[in-house]
This record gives structure tokens, sequence and C-alpha cells, in this order.
């Protein structure tokens, strides 16, 4: 691990700016992942920003019926939360289905978000990667795909995006609340909040440099029987292969969004018409423009089994 | 017998020796190390097992090293230092996390559990005594964090934390075989002595509620 100085911000805002203003700073909330990459050094801050201190972390109802989730929030915090409980289960159910107990007690709603992909070869600093090196390549394209995108993938990046609390947070149409460098706030849908890979894999986020993440707002309940349904190589502790987030409301309609497959969480309203229909004809419209290799084609088969599993038998 | 490597030193020595070169290298492969590069200290106060101590140390200490070769509490044991094994679980102002993915400087003031603190060789903890009663190892390795583990998964039960296999989030969740089992994925045990461990945790527990395993 490279070394850093280390220091506790007082205010979000105060936080923002000092990151703004140089470069090799971090924030640092539960630091699960952060610190995991900087012992790799795949992250090497010089300077670590400690939000610990903020008091980010209460989950309040908002005045319209919503419920404003504090940035520093526990996983383990949110998950129990009986109002996520009742009112938003497939947001308690996808971050139950993540890590572990240890890690869901330290991880962070921001930083869930802000977590970076898995993909071998970024871990491998013996490889190239367009994400660690821009320009370098992208060492996963002819490799070993078997875990890689198979939508909205580039040239420059096949990487998936890990978490499970997203792909929940992007069905329920969640609302990024921030804090920029000059003190000002601004909110950013879930939609736009995480990018493509494209031509430039290594930015992930819409946040600008030094943007502090402060909240993450839900919406009013929706209802409708809520289901995360996940797929993965071992019954627990371990990523998506494919993810099913659903909500289905009694005539038929509703939301589905999946994990595992893609650079963000993977949701296309226009596909959501084809629900009443089932599920093969709602993933052919979710998966349209899928590109695959030969090892991970298996996704796409896999993704309408889970949804019909999950149109099937909805946990709430 | 202390086992001995070919410079003499034991394996133990390594270990602390690495432990101590990565305080004062600086990024590998550098030629002449910048300023910028020196090692930040950073002085921390934690109340582990209801001691206060107070440690000068290098920001990149872990929770894990600092306990373990600052304190020389060295029941806590380092496996795959990524997070991904549980051999480092404490318990930290009453949850458990892994000590290797945290920092020793973000926990002032913290109180900090190990298996130190919860029971001795005289004085066993009802999960340490369980976990000899029904084997619930072989190498022993994984142990300490098995049970700091454990201890605070029954807490997290009794304060109605649900997990991934509770079938009703509206429900008090249950001890259930699947319910322990699923809570105690974070703690791998290569010499698979999984079961054992179910029934030492489930003894403690008072005995296990009757449940599918999913």
């Amino acid at each position: 691990m490279r070394a850093f100085t280390y220091e506790r911000a007082r205010t979000p805002a105060e936080a923002a700016a000092a990151a703004a203003g140089e470069p090799g700073v971090r924030f640092i909330a539960g630091g699960t992942n952060l610190l995991d990459l900087m012992k790799l050094e795949i992250e090497t801050p010089r300077r670590l920003i400690d939000l610990g201190d903020l008091k980010l972390d209460e989950i309040k109802a908002t005045r319209d019926g919503g419920l404003r989730i504090g940035a520093l929030a526990r996983n383990t915090d949110l998950a129990a939360d009986k109002r996520v409980r009742k009112d938003y289960p497939v947001l308690s159910r996808a971050l139950l289905a993540g890590a572990s107990g240890q890690l869901r007690n330290k991880a962070t709603t921001a930083g869930n978000l802000l977590q970076r992909t898995r993909c071998p070869y970024f871990y491998d600093t013996n490889m190239p990667c367009n994400k660690r090196s821009p320009g370098a390549g992208c060492s996963a394209i002819g490799g070993f795909t078997r875990s890689h995108a198979v939508l909205g993938s580039s040239e420059a990046c096949i990487a998936t995006h890990p978490s499970d609390m997203a792909v929940a947070m992007r069905l329920l149409d969640a609302v990024v609340e921030t804090v920029r460098p000059d003190g000002a706030t601004r909110t950013i849908p879930i939609a736009e909040f995480h990018r493509l890979p494209g031509e430039t894999p290594h930015i992930e986020t819409a946040l600008a440099p030094g943007e502090l993440i402060t909240a993450v707002t839900l919406p009013k309940p929706i209802g409708g029987r809520q289901a995360y349904h996940k797929v993965r190589d071992r019954a627990s502790y371990a990523f998506a292969l494919v993810s099913v987030a659903t909500i289905i409301h009694e005539d038929g309609s509703g939301r589905v969004a999946l994990g595992g497959v893609a650079h963000k969480p993977w949701r296309v309203e226009e596909a959501e018409a084809a629900m009443p229909r089932g599920a093969k004809a709602t993933t052919e419209a979710l998966l349209s423009g899928a590109r695959t290799t030969a090892q991970n084609a298996f996704k796409l088969t896999l993704a309408e089994r889970a949804l019909g599993a999950a149109m099937a038998q909805p946990r709430g | 017998m202390v086992e001995q490597s070919d410079t003499g030193l034991s394996r133990r020595g390594l270990m602390a020796v690495g432990a101590a070169s990565a305080a004062v290298a600086s990024a590998p492969g550098a030629t002449a190390a910048p300023a910028q590069d020196a090692p930040s200290l950073a002085t921390v106060t934690l109340e582990v097992n209801g001691h206060k101590q107070t440690l000068h140390l290098d920001t990149r200490t872990t929770l894990l090293d600092a306990l373990r070769e600052h304190l020389k509490l060295t029941g806590t044991k380092k496996g795959c230092d990524h997070g991904q094994c549980g051999a480092c679980t404490v318990i930290v102002e009453g949850r458990r996390i892994n000590a290797c993915l945290t920092l020793a400087v973000m926990h002032e003031g913290d109180a900090i559990t190990t298996i130190e603190g919860l029971g001795t060789p005289e004085r066993l903890h009802p999960l340490q005594a369980a976990f000899v009663r029904h084997d619930g190892y072989q190498c022993g390795y994984c142990t300490p964090g098995q049970i700091c583990s454990a201890k605070a998964m029954l807490d997290e039960i009794k304060a109605g934390v649900p997990s991934h296999v509770t079938a009703d989030l509206s429900d008090k969740p249950k001890l259930t075989e699947a319910e322990l089992r699923e809570r105690m994925s974070g703690n791998i045990c290569r010499c698979g002595a999984y079961s054992n461990i179910v029934e030492a945790i489930a003894e403690v527990a008072g005995g296990l509620a009757q449940g599918d395993r999913t």
C-alpha cells in the first residue's frame, strides 16, 4: 500500500472542496472496497478524507412520502429498516443478497454505489486495463469472459457493475443527492448516475471531481410484489452472474432491472410494457442488442429464466 | 518447535519483518523516495477488550495489524487480508466486521472485542466451550473469527436483522439451520468443519428453530 495522509472531514462541503483541490484525494467511509484496492495498489491515494464524522447515516421520511437514505447508512441498517422492509422490500432483498454480514456492517449506501468492478483483469495489475490505465487496452476482451457484460459494453471495456443494491435503486427510480466543491448541491437520477464504458471506462459515474454523495432518495412507495432473484456460483457470499429485480402489480404490469450483465444496472423502461406477456417477451425486449461471447452467452438464457422464476415466486 | 526458514528467521519473525518493512518502504520500484511517499504517522486510542490503548502507527496500518503486530493480540487471524475469508472478524462497537478491511486510525475511541476479550483458557466463553465440545474445527485457524462472528450474529438475530433466507421480511427472524448457515457465510473454514460449527452455535443459542433448508 502506498503511503497517505489521513484526516477526518467536518462538513460535506469542506470534504468536497478539499478533494477537488488536488489529485490523489479519496474519500473513505466503510472502506471495504477502497482498502482492498489500495492493498493491491490499484487505488493509490496520497490523502484520505474520512467521512465518518459527517452524521450522514440517517434514514428519514421525505415530505412527499418517500425515504431519504443518508450516504453513510450501513447496508445492514438499510436492509433492516422497517420502512424499507415494508415499502421497498426489493431493496432489502438486494442488500441482503450481497456480500457477508461483516461487510454489510461496514459498507455504506454511497460506497456501495461507487464500488469498482470485480473484473479479474482490473484486479490483476500485470494485465493491461483501460480502467486502471486509460488507453492501455482491455485484457478481458479475448480473455476469460464468463463473468463479463453482455449489454452496453464497448471496444474499451466489458466489465460489469457488481452492486446488488444499485439494481434495486435503479428499479425504484432513486435519486442521488450530492454536494459539489463550490458548496452547491444537485440531484442525479440513478438512471444517469452510472455510465456505460464507451471510450472512457475509467469514468464510471456522473460525479465531478470532488463531488460528494450526501444521500440517496427513494420516491414514495409504488407497492406491487417485489423480488430480487440473484443467481451466483455458490449459495451465498458471491457476486451475481445474473440478478433480476422485479416489481409486479396485480394486473401483470411492473418493472424489471438486471444486475451482472452490464457496466450499470440494466433497465429498459420500454421493455416493461411486455411484462404482462411473460418473461420471454420481456427479456427479448430487455436484452435487445446483446453482444455475447461463447463463455457468457448463458447469461441471456439465465436472465430469462431468473425473470420467470421471479414472476412465479415473488417474495415480499 | 518454531518453524525455521533458510535464512534462520522463524515464519512468525518473517511476518513481523514484513509488516515492519511495509511501514518504512515507499512505492515498489521507486528510485529515490520523494517526500510525498514518506510514511504518514498518526496516533489513535482504541478500547480493546475493555482497556484503553494508545498507538502511534503508520496510517496504512489496518485494525488487524494494529491488534496483531502492535498489541500482540494474535488470536485474531490474518487469512486472505482481503475480506473474503472472515478469519479476522472482530466486534467493533457491537458489530462484527473484517478487521483487515478497515484502518486502525478510523476507530478512534471505538470499543473493540477480540477473541481474547470473549474468553480465556481458564474461563471459556460458552461459544468457545461449545466449539471444543462439538469439534467445530480441525486446524483452528478460522475459529477465533468464527466465534466472534457467531457471537455478533446471534445478537443480530435478537435485534431482528433479516437475512437473505428470511422468508418473510415482516417477521422476526428465527435461528433455523438455513439462517445460521447463510449468516455465517462470511467465515470460511477450509477444513470443512461446518456441520460441527453449526451444532456448536446452535447449542449456545438454545437449539435450532424448525424451517426449510433453502
